[in-house]
């Protein structure tokens, strides 16, 4: 089977010797070019201009993970009003995997905007590729999903995660682990079924399916309806491409994404450090010796005389 | 002690009394003094008060970390999953610490012995800076216990922090053995110090590759934040650079300053190879680290024209940018150029300390205050500030006890008055 994706290949040019690092750089790069992701990757299609915020998935996504029960049930509507103590709105935390965000926006019919955030699982994670002690797997199914048996507790993925989704649970002094969604892969997606969250919802807000034909579906929903959704799937490219993508009937930057967060995946930023490692460890050996020589020759010149030692 | 030195006494130089016999380990651990000397001594000084104050709040809350969890001393931010332990303790403390593989670099490699005198500080500073650094990292993981996963348990070599655990844990070693000649000579052990001195070119080396790579790779690990840390100090390809070249000033810039603390506050310590060569020596360190700051400044420029990022110069963080430049790298580079040319010491002195403050202030404005510079500020747990204060007032103390004893800042010698 092909199994092969950057990560390995990364792998194999780090950890190989000087010898095999000019063939694994070169092999790398031409695998960022075509690597989009598993061929047959599961992923999910929010349609916002279905959703009405009734919290069904928070609530499933509770239950289905174990989680601890939350400040306010899930049939408070209030938590909508909740600002953060950080000017922010409610985002994902270790008590919650997925959150639903109301969105007021001007002139819309409809009335606000709800919007479902968890992890998007991104083809080429940013967590996975900064994690060093590989705690994250992109399964074949297409989830990422993570292993707490071996997390130090360095928290870089939270650093690199564009989208601001693992969180931590920081209140516990022995065990702090990140805490993030993922896609309900050891009781669902692994056996073929959708996440709890999808399956619970009322309102079909999400769709189910492989990743690349939720892309036509999407396509096909805009063409059908062009003057009602904005013509964009977001997460299709997005750093490289989410598993989770999104349709929406008001511009995306007014309901909390980031449309500036470009095409690369974030690996592809860290590579202009990491392409310097090899040449460094390779050449620095003998150009700083060479110095040396260099610096010290008048002493080697005084002392080759009688011998020829150095 | 510098009062105790006027009055009379003489420090520890070498494993012979004046009278012939040989001092103790206990003796040498008490400086010479009788153990009720010693302790009298220690109360006198009002550092030492200073210290007691900030290890009575501190040391409780350190404990209170590691029993009520990171959450207790913390915010426990998600959107700022990295504060002061690593923000200062990480990224301030191993730049400033990078003299050890510079000085090394000057006197081994390059053989300029006429930097022999300051080497071995450069080396100490360089050593313990790291280690407080990991200090700090402990504090900071959520699973201390864990830290040698990412090296035997469960690897992943493809992460930029992979390279800089290697890496520091490698130089760590690599430092511990540049110093062992100085323990060998306070221990008596000649054989540790000619085994160290038939490889030192080798860990010298050493020490240049691990040093360009995890100096630059802490830089690299913003890499994974584009967008997250503001563009003007975020560059994908010159990042690792920024970092790298600024430690080669932090360094030095430290390691004058260290000095300078040596020669005021622990003058009885320094033999006089020391104080007299000090001025000439800081100018000398002067100028490494006025070439250092020029060529950042000309690659902070080319990084902003790379990226194109000038028209962010002209809001409210370009102001802050410009006001770090400023004052934290052309204002040092001027000093320092005109320490150089008036041959003035006390200058090159002055502008080291703004050197030091400024970059301090680059590393806290990339890992917290200009991180996620367009979402909200978060101001740190003041029990996170106290941690800090307490563990770099350990440092101190450690450098302090160290410097007292080892042969740092003066030679061993045969016999006490040669």
């Amino acid at each position: 089977m092909k199994k092969i994706n950057r990560r390995s290949f990364l792998k194999g040019g780090l950890a190989g010797t000087a010898v095999v690092a000019g063939t694994a750089v070169s092999k790398e790069s031409s695998a960022s070019q075509s690597f989009g992701g598993y061929p047959d990757s599961m992923g999910v299609l929010v349609d916002f201009t279905k959703c009405v915020g009734c919290r069904s998935c928070e609530a499933a996504c509770n239950k289905e993970q174990g989680l601890p029960a939350p400040d306010k049930p899930f049939d408070d509507m209030s938590v909508y009003d909740e600002i953060q103590h950080n000017g922010q709105k409610r985002r994902t935390s270790e008590k919650a995997y997925t959150i639903v965000n109301r969105y007021k926006v001007k002139d819309r019919e409809a009335g606000p905007v709800f919007r479902k955030f968890q992890c998007n699982h991104c083809n080429e994670p940013a967590c996975l590729t900064s994690c060093f002690v590989n705690a994250y797997t992109k399964t074949k199914e297409g989830a990422v999903i993570y292993d707490p048996t071996v997390c130090v507790g360095c928290r870089t993925c939270m650093i690199a995660c564009p989208f601001y989704v693992p969180a931590y649970s920081y209140s516990s002094p022995i065990n702090p682990v990140i805490k993030k969604c993922i896609m309900c892969y050891d009781t669902r997606l692994k056996f073929g079924r959708p996440p709890a969250c999808v399956e619970a919802c009322p309102q079909e807000v999400m769709t189910f399916g492989k990743r690349k034909d939720l892309i036509k579906i999407g396509n096909a929903r805009i063409r059908s309806n062009p003057d009602k959704y904005i013509d964009h799937i977001y997460g299709e490219k997005e750093v490289g491409g989410t598993a989770w993508m999104y349709l929406s009937d008001v511009p995306f930057d007014q309901i909390g994404f980031n449309t500036h967060i470009g095409e690369q995946p974030i690996i592809s930023y860290v590579k202009e450090f990491l392409t310097i490692v090899p040449m460094v460890l390779t050449i620095w050996p003998a150009l700083f010796t060479g110095f040396h020589l260099l610096a010290n020759r008048k002493e080697a010149l005084k002392n080759e005389k009688p011998s020829g030692k150095e | 002690m510098n009062n105790l030195a006027k009055n009379g006494f003489s420090p520890v130089v070498s494993h012979q009394k004046k009278d012939g016999t040989t001092w103790t380990v206990k003796e040498k651990i008490l400086l010479g003094l009788t153990p009720k000397d010693y302790l009298a001594q220690q109360f006198k000084n009002p550092f030492n008060w200073i210290l007691a104050v900030i290890y009575a709040i501190g040391l409780p809350i350190i404990i209170g970390r590691f029993i009520y969890g990171l959450g207790w001393v913390t915010h426990s931010s998600y959107d700022y999953p990295w504060g002061l332990f690593l923000g200062f303790g990480l990224f301030t403390m191993v730049p400033l610490s990078a003299s050890g593989f510079m000085m090394g670099t000057t006197v081994e490699l390059f053989g300029r012995k006429d930097f022999k005198p300051i080497e071995r500080l450069g080396l100490l500073n360089g050593l313990l800076g790291y280690l407080f650094a990991v200090v700090f990292l402990q504090i900071d993981l959520g699973q201390p216990w864990r830290l040698i996963y990412p090296m035997f348990v469960s690897l992943g070599p493809a992460a930029i922090l992979f390279l800089v655990a290697w890496h520091v844990a490698t130089y760590l070693s690599c430092q511990v053995a540049e110093l062992v000649p100085a323990f060998a000579e306070w221990m008596g052990l000649p054989r540790a110090k000619k085994f160290i001195k038939s490889m030192v070119l080798g860990l010298t080396v050493a020490g240049i590759i691990l040093s360009t790579l995890h100096q630059g790779a802490l830089g690299g690990l913003f890499t994974y934040a584009p967008g997250k840390v503001h563009p003007l100090w975020y560059s994908s390809p010159f990042m690792w650079f920024h970092f790298f070249c600024s430690a080669i000033f932090a360094g030095l810039s430290m390691l004058i300053v260290v000095s300078t603390f040596c020669k005021w506050f622990m003058r009885w310590r320094c033999d006089q190879t020391f104080l007299k060569s000090l001025d000439r020596l800081t100018l000398g360190l002067s100028k490494g680290a006025a070439l250092a700051l020029a060529t950042y400044l000309v690659i902070k420029i080319i990084a902003i024209a790379h990226d194109n990022d000038w028209s962010y110069i002209f809001t409210g963080w370009g102001q802050w940018f410009i006001l770090e430049i400023s004052v934290g790298v052309i204002l040092p580079l001027v000093l320092y150029t005109m320490a150089l040319r008036n041959g003035s010491p006390a200058l090159a002195r002055t502008s080291a300390f703004i050197a030091v403050g400024g970059i301090v202030l680059n590393r806290l404005n990339t890992a917290l205050i200009t991180f996620n510079w367009d979402l909200y500020q978060e101001i740190p747990h003041w029990r996170e500030m106290v941690i800090v204060v307490t563990v770099y007032a350990t440092y101190i103390v450690v450098y302090r006890a160290i410097l007292a004893r080892m042969p740092i800042l003066f030679s061993w010698k045969e016999k006490p008055d040669q």
